[in-house]
């Protein structure tokens, strides 16, 4: 499989502009070599911007490095370009199954169902989507090899953020009293800090909103802030409930409201749930 | 727009220069209270000012209990608009009301500049 590395690169050394990157990055990615294929996809990329398959090859690598968020980004960029590209289908479908959004989930397998209607393990998955006897197990909506991962299941109730990223570090659900009801938070040394943020950030909430009222604003729909350190954006996932993320500073703000609109729909779904 | 006393107001000019912005204040930042203004007609000054004051406090000691660090911006979104916070060195707070479809960015810059200004 070396020998084939080295030829595919060779092949893409002599002719920059070749589909071969497709080939290349997908054998390195089997092969476990993410960096390597992460930079032959973006490349690619570079030189391809409008090939759903580049997208597409670059968000299996991401998905396999758990970037889960970037990986979402890519796959909707692919069906922006393919709307029945069967590997994004396939892919999203996988993202929404982690998070616990079974229904989208269901829907984007469906979908694959349309232009793959003889693959088996569609079929397989869309059951387990449904409630059904999956078969042998729950078999991966995401593209082959993308194996299925323990965290691949319908949201846990314990977990409100099971399966999004920083769900163990950097996501924090709390009440209007600031008491925590789910996710983790710790420091950059490690340390775990869900309680004493959730103390200080308690009626926070509420005043934000009566802070946006005073100024006619309407409706107050996030809160971000620039640490030295880090990155924090707090969000109403309902009326009361308030979600924090933190990210370091490497992650821009922008992306960080990204990152809280997918955390809020999966708090919103544990809070409904827990109703 | 309500004025600004002698001194401050150069520096409020930098925020409400910017389109989009409905007005700038200058707040204390252990005491909310108002230091100096340039406000649209009808924004409640000093309340708004003990509310972000309050706010500010609240996400410093949150931020700095995360080990983030010292606040350096804070945007609070709304549907009809935004309020950005900058704090300067001295503990005053620099304070912009906005529209919604406001340049936060050059906002954003614009504080930044008034809290060094401050000082």
């Amino acid at each position: 499989m070396a020998d084939d590395v080295k030829a595919l690169s060779a092949e893409l050394a002599q002719d920059p502009d070749s589909l071969v990157f497709l080939r290349l990055g997908e054998l390195l990615r089997h092969k476990g070599h993410l960096d390597a294929a992460h930079r032959v996809a973006l490349t690619g990329l570079e030189r391809h911007p409008h090939l759903a398959d580049a997208h597409d090859l670059y968000a299996r690598i991401l998905a396999d490095k758990h970037d889960f968020e970037r990986a979402f980004d890519e796959w909707d960029m692919t069906l922006r370009i393919a709307p029945d590209h069967l590997g994004a289908l396939k892919g999203l479908a996988f993202l929404y199954f982690k998070v616990g959004d079974v229904q989208q989930a269901a829907a984007h397998l469906e979908a694959a169902q349309r232009v793959a209607p003889d693959d088996t393990g569609i079929a397989q998955a869309l059951a387990l989507a449904h409630g059904g006897e999956g078969g042998a197990g729950p078999a991966s909506p995401a593209p082959e090899p993308l194996a299925p991962s323990p965290a691949a299941q319908p949201l846990e109730e314990a977990r409100v953020f099971a399966g999004l990223e920083g769900a163990e570090e950097g996501l924090l659900l709390l009440d209007p009293s600031g008491r925590v009801l789910g996710g983790a938070l710790k420091d950059p040394a490690g340390r775990d800090v869900a309680d004493a943020v959730a103390a200080y950030l308690a009626g926070v909430s509420q005043e934000a909103g009566r802070t946006a009222k005073l100024l006619g604003l309407g409706t107050w729909t996030g809160l971000a802030a620039e640490g030295q350190h880090g990155h924090v954006h707090l969000t109403p996932p309902t009326g009361s409930a308030l979600l924090l993320v933190v990210r370091g500073r490497a992650v821009p703000m922008g992306r960080l409201a990204i990152i809280a609109q997918r955390a809020a729909v999966a708090a919103r779904r544990w809070l409904e749930a827990q109703a | 727009m309500t004025a600004a006393p002698a001194g401050y107001g150069r520096v409020l000019d930098l925020v409400t220069r910017v389109r989009g912005v409905r007005g700038a204040m200058l707040v204390a930042g252990d005491d909310g209270l108002v230091v100096a203004e340039q406000l649209m007609e009808g924004i409640k000054g000093p309340a708004v000012a003990a509310l972000a004051a309050s706010l500010a406090s609240r996400l410093r000691r949150a931020m700095e209990a995360a080990g983030l660090g010292a606040g350096q911006f804070w945007h609070l979104q709304a549907e009809q608009g935004a309020l950005l916070v900058v704090p300067a060195p001295s503990g005053v707070v620099v304070v912009a009301v906005a529209e919604s479809d406001v340049n936060v960015g050059l906002v954003r810059l614009e504080l930044l500049r008034a809290a060094e200004a401050v000082g």
